[in-house]
């Protein structure tokens, strides 16, 4: 039989898909094998275009790809079996939805006329993570492999971005059909509005021109949306004080004088008093919500005007009422916002921002400045949580570093503690604040900045949820740095029993902790155990001198060391516990 | 308040999952809610009567427009609309209480679908409140089962609800 020109192009499903991945220009593949995937493995295995990266836990392959992700703006990509490899992978599908990561996870599926019945390694994917993605599809006829990868990553990366399910059952990787990769998606369902509204541009520009106590107020969308650089150009344009949510660390520079340090739960006692106390509030991809604006009562009951850029219409109004809403793309706005500002103030009629207004303020902030709210004992024989990062900050300062953390204390203490001046430096599970996340965190920054440090700034508790990756590391020779902050406590546990549940420890002690030295050794690591301030510098010196190991420093910390200034779930921003 | 929110969705596996999913993962109420697929085979058409505060109707209007499978949304309780509801009633109607089960029927423009000698299974279409009236005049002991399909509405006039 002769075979026509279309005949011989036929690829089967899983060929197609990893020629979809080399045509998007995906170059690593976080993932973990199974059954239901074994036919795309294989042709992973045929081609080196893309590479695989090869985890120890679905989880971490997902964190991984979501890291890589923060940390190049490139859309991160896993591969996971059906069943238990995509339950695994939901904890990490879930934390990328809640910071709105771009990703792209492939799960394989039983076969078509499996599902339903209960197969081995079965379960529902597209009906498990429906309420975690951005979107999901479950792909039943082998055409449909090329058209549904590339609505993936357009759906993942644009817009709001968020994680994007393919969901592929075996024997539609087995099928074939003709491979033809579509250069562009549109869809009469799904419109991202870019440009912002000119006349509530204007409004905006009023407002911020007339305001006598302003703040503005960013949080991850700016790092999203590749904004900083215009973020920083209105803040200084317009010399108002800035503070960053959690998520939005870095989106201006922390050692600018301009900046207020991060808001919040464990925000700065003066941006959080600049917020409550302000008449005019512009925010910038953020969502004001719980973990920074407290109670929205309490918030509420100062009277401000609040202008809301976001490129989401849903985060506007959500939780706190706002006068000028802006939906657009934070970059293209605020673009917009700063020539409407540069020629507005080439005008001579125009109400300036009222200088004496100003200055008061900033005299105002000034004396909540002078409160020190993260001052700790620094005579302390004991090692405190906040030197640790205190010094690494100080012998990292300048460099090319990146910093993960996970969740908890230790979080918190990196968040105020380490001053991030360039956006994706911080990486970190703000949203769902899943313990776990900082290995293989620092694991996909690693592999996307193979030359860069990368600290992973962690605790006892947490690094255990992930330690398994430890051996991932090994394989990759990734020379990741480990500041384990070891207070034998889920401290943030212990902290909110010592406040509000009459110091009954319920639990939250780690009780039978591994040697962390030993057990990063039997990993093929390097490990070393710090109990002194004084051998603080001389571990970080050491450790980042082994540019080719991996060392994991436990830091053995105060036990009792609590994190402040604390605002207690419910109350308002103004109501913080300081020490 | 009662709201009536008006959908256009792509008729795919899945799509009133994520409609049905978001309400209840979002804690928002939903009092009926009917689908059918439209003239045109790729869009299915949606009528949810749901009810909150002006914030929760504007979160429930953005939230379905952020779900990708939905193609439009209209709020139809912000113009005129007409909605219309069918209910099917099967009755008790034996001996003399034939003859006045067959007039409250007429009375409510119901249709007598089926019947049997002690049965009559009434269809009656309108508004939500006019089958509940139906409902209030009938002695509770002669209902043996009621069926209603939840309310569907378009806007009056030149509201229409298409993709272009
Ligand atoms: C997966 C997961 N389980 C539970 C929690 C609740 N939680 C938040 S912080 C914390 C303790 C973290 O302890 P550790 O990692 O030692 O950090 P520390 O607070 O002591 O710095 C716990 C259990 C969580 N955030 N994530």
């Amino acid at each position: 039989m002769e075979l026509t020109e279309a005949q011989t192009t036929e690829l089967t499903g899983a060929e197609i898909v990893s020629r979809c991945l080399a045509e998007e220009g995906i170059e690593l593949v976080f993932g973990y094998p199974g059954g239901a995937v074994l036919p795309i493995y294989d042709e992973l295995f045929k081609q080196d275009k893309v590479k695989h990266i090869l985890v120890r836990h679905e989880q971490a392959a997902v964190h991984a790809a979501d890291a890589y992700s923060r940390c190049t703006q490139k859309v991160g990509v896993a591969l996971v079996t059906s069943g238990p490899g995509v339950t695994n992978a939901v904890t990490g599908i879930a934390t990328a939805y809640m910071d709105s990561i771009p990703l792209v996870v492939i799960t394989g599926q039983v076969p078509t006329h499996a599902i339903g019945q209960d197969a081995f390694q079965e379960v529902d994917t597209v009906g498990i993570t429906r309420p975690c993605v951005k979107h999901n599809i479950l792909v039943k006829d082998v055409a449909d492999i090329a058209p549904s990868i590339k609505k993936a990553f357009y759906l993942a990366g644009s817009g709001r971005p968020g994680p994007v399910v393919v969901d592929i059952p075996k024997d539609v990787t087995l099928e074939k059909a003709n491979f033809f990769y579509p250069k562009s998606v549109s869809l009469r369902s799904y419109n991202t509005v870019t440009k912002g509204h000119s006349g509530q541009i204007r409004k905006a520009i009023q407002l911020l021109t007339q305001a006598k106590r302003p703040v503005i107020y960013s949080g991850g969308g700016i790092i999203l949306g590749n904004a900083a650089a215009e973020l920083t150009q209105l803040v200084r344009k317009l010399g108002f004080p800035c503070t960053n949510t959690l998520m939005g660390l870095g989106g201006y520079p922390a050692t600018d004088p301009l900046f207020l340090g991060m808001l919040g739960m464990h925000g700065t006692y003066e941006a959080n008093m600049a917020m409550q106390n302000c008449d005019v509030l512009i925010a910038i991809g953020a969502r004001f919500d719980d973990r920074v604006i407290g109670n929205p009562k309490h918030f509420a009951q100062e009277s401000r005007k609040i202008i809301h850029i976001d490129i989401d219409p849903s985060s506007i109004s959500k939780r706190v009422r706002v006068d000028v809403p802006i939906v657009g793309d934070v970059k293209e706005v605020l673009t917009e916002l700063n020539r409407q500002l540069d020629e507005s103030s080439d005008r001579t009629d125009s109400d300036r921002t009222d200088d004496e207004s100003l200055k008061q303020w900033w005299e105002q902030i000034g004396t909540w400045r002078s409160r020190d709210c993260l001052k700790f004992d620094r005579d302390s024989e004991i090692i405190k949580p906040q030197l640790v990062v205190e010094r690494l900050y100080e012998l990292t300062k300048g460099q090319d570093v990146y910093v993960t953390s996970d969740v908890g204390q230790h979080q918190m203490w990196a968040a105020q503690f380490f001053k991030f001046d360039e956006p994706r430096r911080w990486l970190n599970s703000g949203g769902l604040g899943t313990m776990g996340v900082g290995l293989p965190y620092a694991m996909g920054v690693q592999f996307a900045h193979p030359q860069s440090t990368v600290v992973c700034i962690t605790g006892e508790a947490s690094i255990q949820m992930c330690i398994q990756e430890l051996s991932t590391a090994k394989q990759y020779r990734l020379p990741l740095k480990i500041v384990n902050l070891n207070n034998r406590y889920m401290g943030m546990v212990r902290q909110w029993q010592e406040f509000f549940h009459g110091n009954r420890y319920a639990e939250s002690y780690m009780d039978a902790l591994p040697d962390f030295v030993k057990l990063a050794q039997s990993y093929g690591h390097v490990g070393m155990q710090i109990d002194k301030p004084g051998d603080i510098d001389g571990a970080l010196k050491e450790a980042f001198s082994r540019k080719d190991d991996l060392v994991f420093m436990d830091f053995v910390t105060d036990q009792t060391e609590n994190v402040f200034p604390m605002v207690p779930g419910g109350k308002g921003l103004s109501e913080m516990i300081l020490v | 308040m009662r709201h009536i929110i008006s959908l256009l969705l792509e008729n795919e596996a899945g799509a009133l999952s994520r409609v049905s999913g978001l309400f209840s993962a979002r804690g928002y109420n939903i009092e009926s809610l009917t689908v059918a697929p439209t003239e045109d085979p790729s869009l299915s058409r949606m009528t949810i009567v749901t009810s909150g505060s002006d914030d929760v109707i504007e979160q429930i209007n953005k939230q379905l427009n952020k779900l990708v499978d939905v193609v439009k949304v209209v709020d139809l309780s912000e113009g005129t609309h007409i909605e219309r509801e069918l209910m099917l009633v099967k009755v008790r109607a034996a001996g003399k209480d034939r003859e006045e089960m067959k007039r409250i029927s007429d009375i409510f423009r119901g249709r007598i679908l089926d019947v049997t000698d002690k049965t009559y299974t009434i269809e009656l279409t309108g508004t939500g409140a006019k089958l509940d009236a139906f409902i209030e005049a009938l002695d509770k002991g002669a209902i043996l089962e009621t069926v209603r399909t939840g309310a569907s509405g378009v806007g009056r006039g030149d509201r229409i609800l298409k993709v272009q």
